[in-house]
């Protein structure tokens, strides 16, 4: 068995039995919804259908309802979509990237960072959909024979690109997080009364035993998955960049992007995931699983990549006045001093300044102001993408067609939905799944809980 | 003859490593483990052999790549060449760069797809699937080892019950099966 060193902070607080340990995790599932959990749910369906109704409309009446403008003709979906994508990453980094350096820590919280990443891709990928303006032949995107539609689609093209990555992305994740739950489905199955649930149980499970054989399967699967996953994750972020880099507007074409976008994506999405965990350990009573250990590591990952963000932000800054292109340069100093000055200091403020806070122990252990912080990335996050579209843009070479984008009623509308129907998704998850990975959470029980680690420090 | 199979029962899965290690220095082979988590090391003495599904994995991924190239070639190349914004698309080697992001996405889909659709007939799990582990307790903090007598002929049923009852089991039994 593996051992840890004894002055190493447990995992896994508490006398921890195996038993335990599913019973803390399916217990609620088996329980009447708690009423907290009702009324959060009422809240974001309500939210849910007000963001549908806002996608209904915008599609029967077309982008115009959007603040679109001839100058400015990429602002808010693209935005968001940006926004949902970067916060999807963090789930498959815990999943993967950590299990490839095999970091116990990520046992507690990488089931729910999954289900937040699935989630937050699918709101991602509602953006790319409904702003093609006629969605109904949304599939021209794929590579159909050409009598079909139009010629076939261009293959150099990044925004095709972004096809390809945000779908695989998409389908991986959800394999690797579904193949992660099976045997957790089979710990519910085995324990449910009720007839109907067992049932459903049974179903999800797809009648796993947990035979030696399957377990090394199980294992061989989830390293090479990682493995695989790993330069995907890095990918899609890039290549999403990409779909700015490669244009020529100055403000976009810029070869720092894809690290730059890489790491934004996974500071906000560790943001994202601090802010939903923190909620859940509350309510969900897992303080012993995920608790101030946890939430230091998450917000040592968020110094880390908020900083590689502010370096980026002011390398951008210098590289475009040491280009000594004019063009480039103005599209920078219009940033941060021009109509959306406002924004570009929101923008440093959330990325680069308040999250060096973290750099004080007091403050990275402490629940109330990971959980403030969390949600002032997740602010700064969405200024960044808003500041590096619409300010690159709203102002071009021609300063007689100079414009802004303003917000409409609808771009408010479908931003706000989508938070409600993730919100809804989540909620759902947390109800009806296993939200710790119960088999992991076991293999690593006796090695990093704190009954045992005691244990084993009396041996010596 | 009567064929046996005896499931004995561990709450701890250091115990049951001991004991399969005892039987199999004993020449008694087990047919089979039933855990709530992968117990790291089991494999070699039950007798189990490592997964070839890394390779299936690197084999999909490869028809993956060779598949993306093909079809980038024929549309973009072959079928309906395009001078597109001044990088015309003439050979493949020329274009390759531009086709890299593709090809890795193509890659990366079939390897992780190919694999998980492997991973789940291979392991029998499929949805609609019956469950087969002998004891509902062993998906929460069980640990059965099962053996039979038609795979131990050099001991009777009755000897390699003794064997495991003195095993630091929590509970046995025995069943007849055909």
């Amino acid at each position: 068995m593996q051992k840890e060193a004894a002055i190493r902070e447990p995992l896994i607080l508490g006398d921890k039995s195996y038993k335990d340990i599913t019973d803390d995790v399916v217990g609620p599932i088996e329980g009447a919804a708690p009423k907290a959990w009702k009324l959060l749910i009422t809240i974001t369906s309500i939210i849910a259908i007000y963001g549908v109704g806002c996608i209904t409309y915008l599609i029967a009446t077309g982008i115009g309802v959007w603040g679109l403008n001839k100058t400015v003709g990429w602002a808010w979906d693209i935005t968001n979509f940006v926004w949902w994508v970067g916060i999807g990453h963090a789930g498959t980094l815990i999943s993967a990237v950590l299990l490839l350096f095999r970091q116990k820590w990520r046992m507690a919280i990488n089931r729910s960072a999954e289900a937040m990443t699935i989630f937050a891709v699918i709101m991602a990928a509602v953006f790319p959909g409904i702003h093609m303006g006629r969605i109904w032949v949304s599939y021209w995107v794929l590579p159909l024979p050409n009598q079909f539609g139009s010629l076939w689609v261009n293959f150099n093209s990044p925004l095709l690109w972004d096809v390809f990555a945000i779908s695989t992305y998409f389908s991986v994740s959800l394999v690797f997080w579904y193949i992660g739950l099976v045997p957790d489905f089979a710990t519910i199955r085995d324990r449910m009364v009720k007839p109907l649930p067992k049932k459903i149980y049974s179903i999800l499970s797809f009648g796993w035993s947990g035979r030696a054989k399957n377990w090394t399967r199980f294992e061989e699967v989830s390293l090479v998955l990682a493995g695989i996953a790993t330069p995907l994750v890095f990918s899609v972020h890039s290549i999403v960049s990409m779909d700015f880099a490669t244009s020529v507007i100055p403000g976009w074409h810029t070869t720092i992007f894809p690290p730059y976008f890489v790491s934004g994506a996974v500071f906000s999405g560790f943001a994202m995931v601090l802010t939903l965990l923190l909620i859940m350990r509350k309510t969900m009573n897992l303080e012993n699983y995920i608790h101030v250990r946890h939430v230091e590591y998450m917000n040592i990952v968020i110094i880390v990549t908020g900083s590689i963000v502010g370096v980026a932000y002011l390398t951008e800054l210098f590289i475009s006045w040491y280009s000594g292109v004019e063009y480039e340069s103005y599209a920078f100093i219009n940033r941060f001093s021009g109509p959306y000055s406002w924004a570009y200091w929101i923008m440093m403020t959330c990325n680069v300044i308040t999250p060096q806070l973290f750099w004080v122990r007091k403050i990275r252990r402490n629940l109330i102001a990971t959980f403030v912080l969390s949600i002032v990335v997740n602010i700064g996050m969405w200024f960044e993408r808003y500041v590096i579209i619409v300010t690159s843009i709203h102002r071009d070479y021609d300063p007689s067609s100079w414009g802004e984008f303003h917000a409409t009623f609808i771009d408010l509308g479908i931003f706000i939905g989508t938070i409600g129907i993730f919100g809804t998704l989540f909620l759902l998850f947390a109800r009806f799944f296993p939200v710790l990975a119960l088999n992991e959470l076991k293999s690593i029980l006796k090695s990093s809980g704190e009954n045992y680690k005691k244990l084993h420090h009396k041996d010596h | 003859m009567l064929k046996k199979v005896i499931h004995a029962m561990y709450n701890d899965e250091e115990t049951l490593m001991d004991a399969a290690r005892v039987l199999k220095n004993n020449g008694v082979r087990v047919k089979e483990v039933y855990s709530p988590f992968p117990i790291h090391g089991i494999d070699p003495i039950i007798g189990v052999k490592r997964t070839r599904l890394a390779i299936a994995s690197f084999m999909y991924a490869t028809t993956g790549t060779l598949l993306a190239l093909f079809g980038m070639w024929y549309f973009m190349i072959h079928d309906w060449p395009m001078n597109i914004g001044g990088k015309p698309n003439f050979t493949l080697l020329e274009n390759l760069p531009a086709f890299v992001p593709i090809t890795f996405e193509f890659s990366v889909l079939c390897a992780a797809h190919g694999m998980a659709i492997t991973y789940f007939i291979r392991n029998k799990t499929l949805p609609g699937m019956p469950a087969s582990n002998p004891d509902p307790r062993t998906t929460d903090d069980m640990f059965v080892m099962e053996v039979t007598s038609d795979q131990n002929h050099d001991h009777s049923a009755e000897e390699l019950e003794a064997m495991l009852k003195d095993s630091g089991i929590v509970e046995i039994s025995v069943k007849d099966y055909q």
